[in-house]
């Protein structure tokens, strides 16, 4: 056999492999209630784009896109096919055999899902084998599309899909003014559907048009300077973000508490993870007790300014710079035994002392001042004047103001002389010192700046949340923030905020999906380290034209 | 006065006794070098120098100063330079960046900039890659970086370990004229070789170490006619 056809072939074995382990997961069963478009439901979805997206992935890397693209759809058609054909395989032996005492999502509803609910069980087959062939062709008829016609199909019928699966988040935001009517009360309707995939379609269309009229080049140094130094764009730009970030969560989040609390969720961590990205990005010093900072910074304002027995009636205004200094003297006070440890031997001993401040919080020894696992309750939220920040768009903008600052700080910090000296520390240590750097202080000025910016971050949680509790403070929250600075790109701090909206944004958002969506987050992390393993936006190195010509003495150098 | 000095160093990793009593001076204006095979102790030398490995019997001192008394990071302040081996240049900086590193102790603008022209005017490639990140060198321009970036707190003595490793033997030549070079401006030079044929080429004396002992010291001339040292570094029969 052509050896083409048989990759094709393995690709459809693997594709059939992958399905089956999404139906026995059990999560096309459980959210083929929700509807996405019309009556295609979340769980027929979550199979079918494994045929949309192995078809589209053979098509892309098929030998014969460029000299017999006839035969590409055909490939996609085989792979949707012979993935579907193997999925039948599982109602097929499951109605015979009871796969349910290994599997206990191998239920006969199942069986009947993926038939489609034909009665016939031949029928039910063959509409199955069909749905993966078609909607494996189509995907692969894509890539041999011209260039804006597939970026065009592919952008518009993947947003639609996505508004579908964000159907009921999408009708809570100033979005509902114009789609509402595309809406039903839970999924697209079929006409909205097909109304949105054509003006997206466009749209893309458009966007892709241009982008291949106006390819980007790499452009000389001097012009990326000249462009970074141009005042009136840099202006303009930051004014529209600023703008955005203002009217977030009052008008295109509409006030929704929900959507708010997400948003605030993931600015704390955001907050969190500039700290931890000078401890970790910049300097390159391992920590995993992050969490430790944001309990004390949470722990302090708690204790300040609870209306409880155990609290001791500051303001919240009180409260935060004390938190702020508690936190960054506690970041330093760790600092001196780990300051001879490195990479793996620091990781553990920082892992510790995050148990420690757990455990402390929790104790009962400590409990007359703390609360024990009780927590503390009734803390007030922060007042300005008169004003209160009561409610999540509310606290939003505290948030917001925590983020400027420690941004604007860390951007500082980058730039300054003890910002070179971590990067040189992160590089290699001995040389770092060789250069006269003075470990000590610098270690301890990444360890404290870190730990007084997760401090910041607690103090805000404390008052938002209203209630601490030991248990809050979990090993979880280092490796959450840890892994949104490598996700986002490490040392970046754009990349922060990206990784902080995909970890923990997202899962919030997919609440829908129960727990599968940890699945699903799993699933994200390896990919995106396979994919893109220096992150979603690394830092930015400056690029460099190719010099037109070297000559042979330089380029043997 | 010896500008540096070494007498009777006894160094130790945990309980392996590295350096067993070295002894050695350099003299201002000279190019000194260390010769051996691997595991000789000649890389210990100079991390004891730089008090990265602080001797534990013997002193150090410099310009009859005893170094012992100041930490690493002090011993840049006191004109002692090192070109670590394997180069070490910081990969993820830019190569001004790792330059300006080199002046980290430094706090004189106008003589920072007149040492980063004396730097390009030395290794002109550097000049052309100066926004490049220090990773995506070659290796001769990272051996080059590496001393231009020592060069950059205007040492009194530049100690380079082993600035031959790894690189293709015409850029080896080269790199060993600029050394010349760096010394004629007027830096004292201790380089520590396994290259023993290079070094002592260039070198007006050398030492000669074997398991943590200095066994032979001379002139380069007599050490390049010392029969032992043919044999067993030159490869010559």
């Amino acid at each position: 056999m052509n050896p083409i056809w048989r990759s094709t072939l393995k690709a459809g074995l693997l594709t059939g492999a992958i399905v089956i382990y999404v139906a026995l997961t059990g999560m096309v069963l459980s959210l083929s209630q929700r509807p996405v478009i019309g009556k295609l439901s979340l769980g027929h979805v979550v199979y079918m784009l494994v045929f949309v997206g192995m078809g589209y992935i053979t098509a892309v890397r098929s030998p014969w896109r460029q000299e017999r693209p006839w035969l590409v759809p055909l490939q996609g058609a085989v792979v949707g096919g012979v993935g579907a054909a193997i999925l039948a395989l599982l109602p097929l032996i499951g109605r015979k055999v009871d796969l349910g005492w290994m599997f206990v999502t191998a239920k006969p509803e199942l069986y009947k899902f993926l038939l489609f609910n034909q009665e016939q069980v031949a029928r039910g087959v063959l509409y199955l084998i069909l749905t993966g062939a078609v909607l494996g062709g189509v995907a692969a008829v894509l890539p041999i599309l011209p260039e804006v016609l597939h970026k065009a199909l592919l952008g518009g019928a993947s947003t639609t899909l996505l508004l579908g699966v964000l159907a009921e988040l999408v009708q809570r935001t100033v979005l509902k003014k114009v789609l509402g009517p595309f809406f039903a009360y839970k999924g697209l309707k079929p006409t909205g559907a097909a109304i949105l995939f054509v003006v997206l379609t466009v749209l893309f269309g458009l966007q892709a048009w241009w982008r291949q009229k106006h390819p980007k080049v790499t452009k000389s140094v001097a012009a990326q300077e000249a462009e970074a130094a141009s005042p009136l764009r840099t202006t303009l730009q930051l004014g529209a973000l600023l703008l955005f970030l203002l009217i977030l969560p009052v008008w295109i989040l509409n006030k929704d508490t929900y959507l708010n609390s997400v948003v605030n969720l993931v600015g704390l961590y955001i907050i969190m993870g500039l700290g931890l990205n000078i401890v970790v990005g910049f300097a390159g010093l391992l920590d995993l007790g992050y969490v430790a900072f944001f309990a004390i910074g949470a722990y302090t304002v708690a204790l300040m300014t609870s209306l409880g027995p155990l609290g001791h009636g500051y303001s919240f205004w009180q409260a935060l710079p004390v938190a702020i200094l508690l936190a960054l003297t506690a970041g330093v006070v760790l600092g001196i035994p780990v300051l001879r440890m490195r990479g793996d031997y620091l990781a553990i001993v920082t892992l510790g002392f995050g148990e420690i401040i757990r455990i402390l919080a929790n104790s009962d020894w400590l409990k007359p001042f703390m609360g024990g696992a009780l927590g503390v309750l009734d803390i007030p939220k922060p007042k300005i004047g008169n004003w209160v920040l009561k409610e999540e768009y509310q606290l939003y903008y505290l948030i917001l103001a925590g983020i400027l600052v420690t941004w604007f700080v860390a951007s500082r910090l980058y730039h300054s002389r003890v910002g070179r000296a971590w990067q040189a520390l992160r590089e290699d240590e001995d040389v770092a010192e060789a250069m006269g750097i003075h470990l000590v202080t610098t270690k301890l000025l990444a360890f404290g700046f870190g730990a007084a910016f997760s401090g910041l971050s607690g103090a805000i949680f404390a008052a938002k949340v209203g209630s601490v509790y030991p248990h809050t403070f979990n090993l979880i929250i280092s490796i959450n923030v840890l892994s949104l600075i490598i996700v986002g790109g490490i040392g970046s701090l754009p990349g922060v905020v990206v990784g902080a909206l995909a970890l923990v944004g997202l899962p919030e958002l997919l609440r829908e999906f129960s727990e599968y969506r940890m699945l699903f987050y799993g699933i994200a992390l390896i990919a995106m380290m396979l994919v893109k393993p220096e992150g979603f936006w690394p830092k930015r190195l400056k690029v460099y034209p190719r010099p037109q010509e070297e000559d042979a003495e330089a380029s043997a150098l | 006065m010896a500008l540096l000095e070494l007498h009777n160093v006894h160094a130790y990793y945990g309980n392996i006794h590295a350096l067993k009593g070295i002894s050695l001076t350099v003299d201002e204006g000279e190019i000194v070098t260390l010769i051996g095979a691997n595991g000789a102790g000649k890389t210990t030398t100079l991390r004891v120098i730089t008090m990265l490995l602080p001797p534990r019997e013997g002193t150090v001192t410099l310009n009859g100063e005893d170094l012992s008394q100041y930490r690493t990071h002090e011993i840049v302040l006191k004109g002692v330079s090192m070109v670590p081996e394997g180069r070490g240049v910081f990969a993820r900086l830019t190569v001004l960046e790792n330059l300006e590193l080199g002046a980290y102790t430094r706090n004189d603008p106008s003589g920072i900039a007149e040492d980063l022209e004396r730097v390009f005017t030395l290794f002109p490639r550097l000049k052309e890659r100066q926004g490049q990140a220090a990773g995506t060198l070659s290796g001769g321009e990272q051996q080059m970086l590496a001393i231009g970036r020592a060069l950059m707190s205007r040492p009194r003595i530049l100690l380079l370990d082993e600035p031959s490793m790894g690189l293709a033997p015409i850029l080896v030549e080269s790199i060993f004229d600029i050394i010349q070079e760096i010394n004629r401006q007027g830096t004292t030079i201790l380089l520590v070789e396994q290259n023993a044929l290079m070094a002592l080429q260039i070198a007006h004396r050398g030492y000669v170490l074997r398991t943590g002992e200095i066994v032979l010291a001379d002139t380069a001339e007599n050490l390049r006619n010392n029969e032992m040292v043919q044999k067993t570094y030159l490869g010559m029969e």
